[in-house]
Formats: C-alpha cells, structure tokens, sequence
C-alpha cells in the first residue's frame, strides 16, 4: 500500500513539462553502456542505472517494451545482443519515439552495418554525431539516410564551397529532401521491383485461418533533373474512379477482371498524399537510386502458392510418424524456387528417419526441427516427406505443445494478382521523354509467416 | 578505422596521459585524445578534470574535433560554470560563421549548457539565428527557444522570443514551422500562467495544413499533435480539417497515422454520429489501424494498446476484423496478450466460432500469462455471447481434462462465473470440477471452487465431506477463502440442517473465537446471530437470487476513455493510465473530447444509453457474497447506504435473539475482540456490533460539522468522496461516504495521509468490504489516531489526503475541526487555571466573536446550557461569575498534542427586537494560550493559529 504523496512537495517546485525524450542510451547485452546521450535536464545518470537493474538485469524477464521506473518511463528495442533505451519524463508521443529507435537503427546500419557490440563501438564518434543530428532537445529532426551521408562523413570535415552548403541545408530542411538538384545521367533508367510476402495461417483441416499478402515496391530510379513521375496499378479503387472519368463500359469490363482490392496502402514520404486521396492517382519526384515506393496490404482473393497437408501419428510413447505433403499450386509453366519446409520436432527426439522423394532433408537437432529443402519445383506438382521420429521416455509432465510447420519459398508472380500498368516519367526541363526512360518490371512473390498447423 | 580501443583504456595515470595529448601540437594526437575522453564520459568515468583542456581544443577548424568538444561541454559545463564562460567566446563567434551547419551547431549546444552566464550570451545569436537566411539555422533555432524557455521561462517572454516564434509559424520552410509548433506546444503547456501562446486560429490552421503535406514525417507528427488541441468552431470546420487530415493515414510512419488517427476520433466527436461523413471517415480509419499490425513488435504493441482504447469507444470500427488479431507463434508475449485482449472486445455471435477455437489453441501454448489469460478469455465469451455459452463449457470441461494444473484453476475460476451469468444450466459439469479439488492450490481458485459447492451443495452428496476436508486448514487459508468456506458452509447447513449442525458449529467458532480477522469475525457474529434467532430470514438473506453478471468486464471508465482518447498515440494510451498518474508536476490542462454542439439530443440520447448499458457487477474474487451486506429483508428494497437501513430491518431481526445466542457464551465473546485492536468495522455494521458488544453512544448529541464534499466525481474519475469528522468516547474518526458514479465497480480502497500538524494518521487500514457498485455508496469510518509525524501546514488544521482505489490515486485536502483534537482530561483545577491565566502574557490573549445563537435551539437558553453543550465536546468549565449583568464563563481544553487552552466566554444579549422566536445573542470570547506547554518557544508568537482553529469549533459547536 506504497503510494507517493509527492504531489504535494513537489508542486510548489515543479517549473516545467517538456513533450520529448530526455534521453538516449545503448547497452551491450551485460548491461554496459556503449552511448549515452541526455538531452533533457530532467534525466540523470541514475536512470541509466535504472535501466540496467530493472529490465537488462531483471530477475523476471520484461514483458512490455515501455517499462515505468520511478515515474521515468523507458522504451526499448533489442535487436542481436544490443540494448537502445529511449528515456523520458513526460507524456511523449509513444509511436513516434518506437518508429524514431527503429529509423535511428536503420541510419546506423546504413552506416556501418550490422548493430553490433563491436560495430557500435568502433563508430561511437559517428554515433554521437548522427544522435546530434537526428534528435534535438529531444524532437526527432531529418532522418534520411540519403540526406544525412551528403554531411555527416567520416572523412572529416569536407571544404565545401558555399554553394555546397547552401545545397545541403536547403535538402535537410527543403520541401523535396530527399533529391538534390543537377542529377545527370546519360541512359535514363528506372527498375520496378514488386515484391510479396504471402502470410498464412491454415488449420490442420486445411482451412484458411487468416491469410494476408504485404506487398511492397522497390524502385531504383537513375533519371536525370527533377522527374515527375506517375504510377498507375490495377488497384479497384484508382481504376473505378478512372472508368468513371471514361465512362466506357467496354473498358471497365476489361479493367474489372484483373482489377485487386487493396485494404491499405502506405507510401513513401515523396508521394503526393494529398493527390492520392482526391484523385487516386500516385505522383511523385523519385529519390535517386533505391527506395521503397509504397507498400499495400490485401487479403481477398490470394492465390496461395502452396498447400502443406500434414499428418502427425503418435504411436506409443516413444514413437512418432510424420508425413507432410506439400502441392504447389500454380501455372505449370513457373518454376518456384528455395523451397523450404521446417517440420518441428518434440524436445525429447532421439533419432528421426526421413524418406523424401524430393530434394534433401536433415533432421537439426540444435533447431529441434526437420529441414526439407527443394531447389525448384514447378506448378501443379506435388511432393512427400515421411518421417519417422524416435522419443526418449520422459517423466515430465509437461506436453509438447505442436508449433506449426513453417514453409519457405520464392515465386515469380505475384500472389495478390498486383499488376504495375504503367509508370510514367515527365521531366519538362530537360530534354528527355518518358519514351526514352528505359523501365524494368520484376514480380517476386515469398513466404512471409507461411504456417500449418499440425 | 577502429574507435573500440578508446573503451579499453583502464590503466592508471590516465587523466594525466590524457591531459598531455590535449595539449599536443599534432592535431591527430589531440582529436584521438578527445575520443578517449568522450568514451570515458559515456562508461560513467568523471573526466571533468580535463575541463580547461578539453575547452582549448575547441576553436578548431575540425567539424568532427568541434562536435565532440561540444559533447564534452554539454555534459559538465553545469559543474564547471565558471570554466565554461571560456567557451562563451567560441559560440558567439561560430554564430556568425559563414557556414551555416556551424552556426546551427552552436546555437544547437549553447541552448544545451545550462550555465546562467551561457544564457544570458545566448539571446542575441538566437534573435539572429532565428531570422537567419538559411532555413537550416531557423530550424534549429525554433528548438532552441523551448531549450532556453527550460531554463529561464521569463527570459524567453521578456525577451520577444515568443512573438519571433510566432512569426516562424508562417514560414516558407515547412520543417522550420513544425519545429516551431513543436516548441511552441512544449512552451504553452509548461508555462506557468496556463494561458495559450499559441492561438489557434482559422488562419495559423490553415498555415499548419499546408506545412503538413510538405514536412518531414516527424514534423507531420508535431503538427498533427498540435492540431488535435484544437477545438473547430462548427462542423463544418471539423469536416473541412478532417478531409485535410485523412490523406496522412496511408502514410508509412506509424506514429504519423497514429496522430492522424486521434485528430480524427478527436473532431468526430463534434459531428453528428449517424451522418454519411463519420460512416465514411469510420471506414477509412480501419485499413490503416490493421496495418500498424504489420509493423515491428514494439509499434505493433503501442499500436494495440491504442486499438483497444479505439474500439472501446467506437466498437464498430473494427468488428469485422477479428481475423488480424489472431495471435502468431512466433509475436512477442506482449503482442500475443494484448491481441487477445482485442479479440475477446470484438468477439460477436458472428465470429464467435473462430475465436473459440483459436483461443483452445492458445490454451496450449507454453507461456503460462498467456494461457491463463486464454481460458480466462473462454469464460468471457460465454458470459458476452449466450449461444457460445454450451461450447465454451465443453471447452473448458476439455482444458480441465488436461490436468495442466494452471489451466485448471484458472478454468474452474471462470466456470463460477458462467453459474452466475446462467444459473441451472451446466451444473451437471460440477463432478468434474469436484474431482479436480485437491489439485488447487491458488487462493482464488480454491475460494472458487468452494463457492460453488456452498451454492449448489443441495446436488452434491458429499458437499459437507468435501467443505470439512478444507476445514483443517482453515487458519492457512487465505482470507478469501476463509470467508467464502464460512459462507458456503452456512449455506450447506440452511440447504441440509439435519447432518451438518456440527460443522456449522465448528465453521463459527473457528471464524469468531480463533480469528483475528475482523471481516471474518464480524461475518460470522452476523451469521451466528442470523442462524439462531430466525433461520428463515437466514435462508432468505444467504440463499437470496444473486444478480446477474455483466457482460463487459473491464471496460474503462468513459471520462478515463474520453481523456485517454484524447491522449492517443501518447504513452498515457500506452499505460491506459491519465498523465498526471506518471508525470509529475503540472501536466497542464485535461484533455476531454469535444461535445458535439448541434446535438443535445444526441447528448441525452447517449447518457440515457450509457445508463441503460451500464452493467452489473461481476464482484470481485475477494468477496464473493457482498450479497450479505445489501440484503434487506423487511424493508424496502433500498441499497442500504447508511446505518438507517440496518437499524430498520436488522436490528430488529436481531434483537430478540441476542441473549439466547450469546446465553452462556456472551461474555467471552464480548470479550473477544483483542484489546489492541479498535472497532474498525464500516460504520453500517458498527452499530449492530456496538449493539452486540454494549457499546452505547454517548447520550448527547455529539457535535460533528456536516460532510462536505472532499472530492467532487468529476475530478474523482467517478468516485465522490464527502466526509467529516467526528470525536466519540475519545476515538477521533473520518466518517467518509465513498459514492461511485463511474460505470465499473471500484474496489481496492486505501487511504494516507500527509504529515500534518496534529500527527493525524489512520489507525487501521481502510476497510471497504465489498467492492462499490456503480451508483452505490458506502459510508465508512476511519479510525484516526495521533500518534504519526507532525509537521505544521497552514492553516494549522489543513490535512491531505491521498485515496487509492483500483482505478488511479487520488490527492485532495480538507481542514479538520478543531474540537476533535479536544481531550477528555481537559478538565483543570480551579486553582491550577486562576495562575495559568495570570501567567500568560496578554499578547497571547485573542478575542473573538460569536454571533447569532439561538438561544431556542435545545439547552442554550441558560449558560448552563451553553457549558453542556460545550462540554459535550471536551470544552469544560471551570467556573462562572456575573460581572454587571453579563455572564462569564471560564473554561479550559487539552489538545492532544499537551497544549492547554483557556477561555473566557462573555453572553451578552443581543438584539432582542428583531425576532421574536428565535432570540439572538453576541457571545464574545478570549482565547488565552499555555505558553510554557510550548517546547518550541517559536510556536508561541503564533498562538493566534490555535486561536483560530478553536474559535471556528466554538463557532460550530454553538450553532449546532
């Protein structure tokens, strides 16, 4: 029946609320600190001992990534053996510091690669620079990788002539940050890569408990000047209202077979939103080189690449038999290719036999899973693996609960039916048209949480 | 290049080595001298030493040598303030240098060094700064505004920062107008005169929208925040920044579609609920709260968090999304808890299949929270969604088969609520559950199982076995359990009177003679007393209909929802918590939603259907049976609040029977409350046991001001507290009425008090029986003594007060009245106050008047009158005379910190003529005050304190 009354001695000396991060601290995964950055008055060095105790050191193993110490409160990411602590007093806007850590780890591994103990340290000084940078008083500033390289180096201070300067801080702050002026390139080039991730979850019965695909598309852009682009997809929505302005019913029946429903779409910072949403038309200056266009979500009409059909036996209490069967299902014509099926296995294997009449399979003990791996396989076929699996007695009590088998593999199509149908490029300075832009398209459909449960 | 080996550097003589290359020529030597020096810094090693040194390497050419140095001064110029005017120079220059990122840079870290001398440098580059040509430097500068308002709030406003920020808002630059509304936010709620700097109007909005569609992501995020503090003028205006807003929602940061998202929950409050607009934004708002799920684990939770508060308020939102919340082996524990917390908010008859059987899934998972939480989540389906009830049963009835011992007594945990929510519908599944008895080893578990032998032990033969195996251990029992074992056992005996006699006997005794429990003793004086004089009106109080549960639990109370809707995205919807509950100091203002203004229909509409789906109480695990305490038999179905109604129909009931029942035992249990332990009992049963044990009150009216309300309901989250206080037989005593206007019921009281001058503190814990109904109150007493730590508040009786209940905590203050301070040993000897009050000096002698007494009112027509009532307040007179007519009246009071007090009473006759019933007289007193009682003599020039605190309780008493 611990409460603080602190309400009353401190009102009369509490002077000010601030709205931000107080703090920012890297932990090694002993708890050691690699980077600590306090930006606000209201947090000291204690809290990074806080940090340490309660949750790096925690008898009990967290269970939230917002953790409230003392009436400080902490939002933390792990990622490999690396702790990143954001620190704060106040009531700050929770999604944007989790989205901010997340940016901040994706700046710093375009930096140096991957987070590591060893990474961090030897780029401690870039760090600090970029923390700098990136996160004043607390408020998160211009983020963008592309951006931050044309100034923060590691080549020391680079002589840049005022021209240069100005051109730099008109980018970090400018209305399009993320393209500078006076790109030139002789060939006019730009790849579209279309890429899925078919979720899945399936019922041993085969039936579909939840299936989504996330779909994003890549762009590397190599065009000159200040290109307007426009992007047109088979999205139901954008070609409705563009068969209204047509008014042809010829065309809306063409259009409205290959037409998908998109349940969201997201995209990225140089997409005129506001044009999205009156004229469902996507327009946008490119960054040059890669980006991620626009990412969509949709879960109607998936056609599912493949099916697994599992079999699971117990025979005795030692023994168990295991078929899986896997059909793909798609035109015979494509080849599906780095096939993987994970078949789980109980803690107390002792041995497994395998037969396959396809690719290879292991059984990994350090992973207590089967590992069945076909190299390509083409549509409308099917394959089998049975497995015989030996348990040792055990008296715990405890049940193996069966985790789902999991299914790997990469297909050229895309999954949702996504159709790019056009992407066109007008730069009205320059004297290139969109005729000469040279444009690749590619669909690659993957496994996302591909899972059956058995 | 490897910059790890700065970390390795442990050996001795460091500072000293380090302080030579700071020093050197080489300007390679110098920078790798500054790594190491930072690198100490961030282990937590004190380097402050090589301040000086680390200064002089800081008019450099070197960006990277410049940036560090600057880290360095960051972190100890507070330590050193006078060192760090050496860099004062350094900064003023860089401000004019003509690179701009070098300009930012030093206005960026001079804004950081929290030195007096610093700041007062700082304000002309700043006034540069922030018209500087270079949008680079004005975004920086913006910030750095609220940095130095951090620091010196009046410097900022002296100094027309303000009105420069202001101007920021319309700048061409768009990151420099987020910045600026970000400091300009943080500014107006830290500020102290609580009056908007920043006005919102028509035109800054529009300002604002235009930036938004042109700024970075997190710019967007400091505008939309902004934005959602603004109230439109009409519809209209909501609609129109509505549409301006919907486009942020397909954007890929989360934290900007978050912020989209409670702009727009925030104004459709002010929109008619039915109209095609809220349909379609509603529509809208779906797609992209579904795909924050497909986020990173640590959005996806803020996410959810979110979500739940999303659908509570709006429920339909989401309902035909069900499937995405379906948990993922592979999500994060705390994803997977709170997906199920979402799941079971939409499940409907619609869904309900699939959630069922997902939810068996879970139960099978390894995460123990997890799976319990899954087979509580079961329990709730049957109760939200009757069709599913059969299904879930058979579920649960599987789960229980599976002997996972956790999965069991959470499952015979929601079992007992299924029996309440349909009665006699599956109790043929109670075998089952009795074979499960010996495997429970949870208190609520057990105090479950046991109620549902007590409640159906008509079909259970060996109910009375099963009950006396628990018996054995009854002092190792958990409270809960306990009571519930002494109330399932009565009910077996009023079921099956003939075999169980013995063990009723031994239930009471156990509970009355060998507990030192107050709940449970007085619960079985109670049943004891019920049980001897009319076992008919026992049957009719333990075996009455129970009211049927609700079928929402947990849901937030709706002002708590309203704020934190206004609070989405922000870590108070993270916690589901207001702010004030984990920030301290001023949180400014509190958020609540905008009232629609076309639809005061609308309004009523929704309050009569808040009313209408205000729930009953699933009651809490911990008392089972407040049934007991709200039965009335004879009298009319009043929920019994007050003592009145207990006096009414118990005490009746109860009269009669009282000798025969105590007969030869009485005195024994007369005695048997513990002499240390005071009566702490609610005042609603205080009176029946005071009846039980002989304690009468005092035969005259004892004074005690009226309840005043301490905490009004609004700032209460739906509790209101009013209270007073009262002395009986020298037990000083809050009287609270704890009245709960909220939806969900509160439970879990307790109560502290602040340090105060008279060393107030509770003498026994709060003792709240059952948990409060929603539109129920509850009148309880709160034993004080004065024995806690003193410490003087102004004025002398202000004493604070914090309540915690299960909804939040809560601080008011209230002034106690003086005479419960007044001793029963306050009597002098006449000789002993005829030198006391010679020996007072007169400057310690205070008049005041008392007017208007009505000498009709009972007693005060004579002085004698005047003295007994006085007295009756521990006021005692010592002596009286007549000095020309005119009464006086020498009396004297003991406080309970020793302080001794003596009065002189002067009743003179008022005016006479005015009115003729009720005559008024002007009473006139002095106050003179025991000086030498005083161990602080610094106590005595401020007799007057005590001075007025008593004259407030004469004033009271007297009027009384």
């Amino acid at each position: 029946m611990e409460f603080y009354m602190c309400v009353y001695t401190s009102c009369a000396v509490c002077q000010t609320s601030s709205k931000m991060l107080g703090g920012l601290f890297i932990y090694n995964h002993k708890g050691e600190v690699l980077i600590s950055r306090v930006y606000r008055d209201d947090i000291g060095r204690n809290a990074v001992d806080a940090f340490r105790v309660n949750v790096i050191h925690a008898r009990q193993q967290v269970r939230s990534p917002v953790t409230n110490i003392a009436r400080t409160s902490f939002f933390h990411i792990k990622r490999a053996n690396i702790w990143v602590a954001a620190v704060t007093k106040q009531n700050v806007n929770a999604s944007q510091v989790f989205e901010f850590l997340l940016k901040m780890l994706e700046v710093m591994s375009s930096y140096f690669g991957k987070i590591s103990e060893e990474n961090v340290k030897n780029n401690f000084v870039l760090i600090y620079e970029l923390l700098d940078e990136i996160l004043d008083f607390g408020y998160p500033q211009n983020t963008d990788t592309g951006v931050l390289k044309t100034f923060i180096t590691q080549q020391g201070i680079k002589t840049a002539s005022k021209e240069e300067q100005s051109q730099i801080t008109s980018q970090v702050t400018g209305q399009i940050g993320w393209r500078r002026e006076g790109i030139k390139y002789r060939r006019n080039e730009l790849f579209l890569d279309v890429i899925e991730y078919v979720n899945l979850l399936m019922s041993p019965q085969g039936q579909v408990l939840s299936a989504h695909v996330a779909g994003k598309v890549v762009m590397k852009s190599y065009l000159s000047g200040m290109p307007e682009c426009k992007f047109g997809i088979n999205d139901k929505i954008v070609m409705d209202a563009k068969r209204d302005v047509a008014g042809s019913s010829d065309e809306s029946q063409r259009s409205g077979k290959t037409s998908i429903a998109i349940d969201d779409c997201q995209f990225h910072q140089c997409v005129k939103l506001s044009k999205f949403e009156t004229e469902h038309s996507i327009s946008f200056v490119p960054p040059d080189g890669e980006f991620e266009l626009m990412r969509y979500r949709t879960t109607k009409d998936i056609s599912l690449p493949f099916r697994v059909i599992p079999l699971v036996r117990e025979v005795g209490r030692t023994k168990m038999e295991v078929k899986v069967v896997i059909k793909s299902n798609f035109k015979p014509s494509l080849l599906a290719q780095k096939i993987e099926v994970r078949i789980p296995t109980p803690l107390n294997t002792s041995g497994v036999q395998l037969i396959c009449m396809k690719g290879k399979a292991k059984y990994k003990a350090s992973e207590n899973a089967i590992v069945w791996k076909i190299k390509r396989m083409g549509g409308m076929k099917e394959s089998q693996i049975s497995a015989e699996i030996e348990l040792l007695q055990t008296d715990t009590k405890k049940k193996w609960t069966r985790p789902p088998i999991s299914m790997n593999f990469e297909v050229p199509f895309a999954p949702s039916g996504f159709k790019v149908r056009y992407l066109k490029v007008f730069e009205s300075k320059l004297n290139y048209s969109d005729h000469d832009v040279i444009k690749w398209v590619r669909y690659i459909g993957r496994s996302g949480l591909y899972e059956t449960r058995c | 290049m490897t910059d790890s080996k700065y970390f390795t550097t442990t050996k001795k003589g460091e500072i000293f080595e380090l302080k030579s290359e700071l020093n050197s020529d080489k300007k390679e030597k110098k920078k790798e001298a500054v790594k190491k020096v930072i690198a100490s810094m961030t282990v937590g090693k004190d380097v402050s030493a090589l301040f000086p040194d680390v200064v002089n390497c800081m008019q450099t050419d070197n960006l990277e040598l410049k940036k560090l140095v600057y880290l360095y001064l960051m972190n100890y110029a507070k330590s050193q303030p006078d060192m760090a005017i050496m860099a004062v120079n350094t900064f003023v220059k860089d401000c004019e240098d003509p690179n701009p990122l070098i300009r930012a840079l030093a206005v960026r870290t001079m804004g950081c060094i929290r030195v007096d001398k610093i700041t007062e440098y700082l304000c002309e580059p700043l006034r540069k700064c922030l018209k500087d040509e270079d949008p680079y430097v004005r975004k920086t500068a913006a910030i750095c505004v609220a940095k130095l308002h951090d620091i010196n709030a009046s410097m900022v406003e002296d100094q027309g920062f303000l009105d420069q920020l202001k101007e920021l808002l319309s700048d061409s630059n768009p990151m420099v107008v987020a910045n600026a509304v970000a400091s300009l936010t943080e500014i107006n709620e830290a500020s102290s005169s609580g009056q908007p700097l920043m006005e919102l109007n028509a035109a800054t909005m529009n300002k604002l929208l235009t930036a938004l569609n042109e700024c970075t992501e997190w710019g967007q995020v400091f505008i939309l925040d902004a934005l959602s503090q603004y109230s439109p003028k009409d519809e209209r205006e909501a609609q129109s920044i509505c549409e301006r807003i919907t486009p942020r929602l397909a954007h890929a940061n989360a934290a900007v579609v978050l912020s989209a998202v409670k702009c727009l929950m925030k104004f459709m409050e002010l929109m008619v609920s039915d109209s095609e607009f809220v349909k379609n934004l509603t529509k809208k708002l779906a797609p992209p709260l579904v795909t924050l799920l497909s986020s990173e684990p640590e959005v996806q939770y803020v996410a959810l968090r979110n979500i739940n508060l999303i659908v509570q308020k709006r429920p339909d939102l989401l309902k035909h999304e069900m499937k995405v919340f379906f948990v993922k082996y592979n999500d994060p524990i705390y994803v997977k808890l709170e997906k199920l917390d979402i799941m079971i908010r939409l499940a409907s008859e619609a869904n309900i299949v699939q959630v069922l059987s997902e939810l068996k899934e879970y139960a099978t998972e390894v995460d123990v929270d997890f799976v319990r939480k899954a087979v509580r989540a079961i329990g709730r389906c049957a109760i939200k969604v009757e069709t599913s009830a059969e299904r879930c049963v058979s579920t649960l009835l599987d789960l229980i088969q599976t002997k996972v011992n956790y999965v069991v007594q959470e499952a015979i945990v929601v079992i007992k609520d299924i029996f309440r929510k349909y009665p006699n519908k599956y109790e043929s599944i109670i075998s089952t559950l009795c074979e499960n008895l010996d495997t429970l080893d949870e208190p609520e578990a057990r105090a479950s199982m046991i109620w549902i032998i007590g409640e159906y032990a008509e079909r259970i033969d060996n109910a009375d076995e099963l009950l006396e195996s628990f018996l054995e251990g009854f002092h190792d029992e958990n409270t809960q359990v306990q009571l519930q074992l002494l109330t399932a056992i009565v009910k077996l005996f009023l079921k099956r009177p003939t075999d169980t006699q013995e063990l009723v006997q031994q239930v009471l005794s156990l509970a009355t003679q060998d507990s030192d429990n107050p709940d449970l003793r007085d619960r079985g004086f109670i049943y004891w007393r019920l049980l001897s004089t009319d076992p008919g009106a026992a049957k009719e109080v333990v075996l009455a209909e129970k009211p049927l549960i609700a079928e929402e639990t947990d849901l937030i109370e709706p002002t708590l929802l309203d704020e934190l809707i206004c609070h989405i995205a922000s870590l108070a919807s993270v916690y589901h918590k207001p702010p004030s509950a984990f920030v301290e100091g001023r949180t400014g203002l509190r958020r609540a939603l905008p009232k629609s203004s076309g639809g005061s229909d609308n309004d009523s509409a929704g309050d009569q259907q808040q009313q209408q789906q205000q729930p009953t109480v699933i009651p809490n695990q911990d008392s089972l049976i407040p049934d007991l305490l709200n039965m009335d038999i004879n009298a009319p179905p009043v929920v019994p609040t007050a003592q009145s109604a207990f006096s009414g129909g118990t005490l009746d009931l109860l009269g009669g029977g009282l000798d025969s029942l105590l007969g030869g035992s009485g005195a024994e249990v007369g005695s048997s409350p513990a002499p240390g332990i005071p009566p702490v009992a609610p005042s609603s049963t205080a009176g029946l046991l005071g009846d039980i044990f002989g304690i009468t009150s005092s035969s005259a009216p004892v004074y005690s001001p009226p309840k005043q309300i301490w905490l009004p309901a609004n700032r209460g989250k739906g509790m209101e507290i009013t209270g007073t206080f009262s002395r009986k037989n020298g037990v000083i005593s809050m009287d609270l009425t704890l009245h709960n206007k909220a939806m969900q019921p509160i439970t879990g009281f307790a109560i502290q008090l602040n340090k105060n001058s008279f060393g107030i503190t509770p003498a026994a814990p709060l003792n709240v029986p059952a948990p409060l109904a929603p539109n129920q109150s509850i009148d309880v007493s709160l034993i004080l003594s004065t024995s806690g730590p003193v410490q003087r508040m102004d004025p002398l009786t202000n004493l604070q007060v914090a309540i915690k209940n299960s909804v939040d905590v809560f601080y008011f203050a209230t002034v106690m009245p003086m005479h419960i301070f007044f001793c029963e040993d306050g009597a002098m000897d006449k000789r002993v106050f005829l030198s006391t009050w010679k020996d007072i000096p007169s400057q310690n002698e205070v008049q005041f008047n008392i007017e208007n007494i009505n000498m009709n009112a009972d007693g005060l027509s004579t002085t004698d009158g005047i003295s007994n009532k006085l007295q009756s307040s521990n006021i005692f007179t010592i002596a009286k005379r007549n000095v020309e007519g005119q009464d006086m009246l020498y009396q004297s009071i003991k406080l309970t910190n020793g302080i001794w007090v003596l009065t002189e009473l002067k009743v003179q006759p008022g005016n006479t003529t005015i009115v003729h019933d009720s005559v008024n007289l002007t009473a006139s007193f002095k106050c003179k005050q025991n000086a030498s009682a005083f161990d602080d003599l610094s106590l005595k020039s401020r007799a007057t304190d005590v001075a007025q605190g008593i004259f407030e309780a004469f004033d009271g008493i007297l009027h009384f």
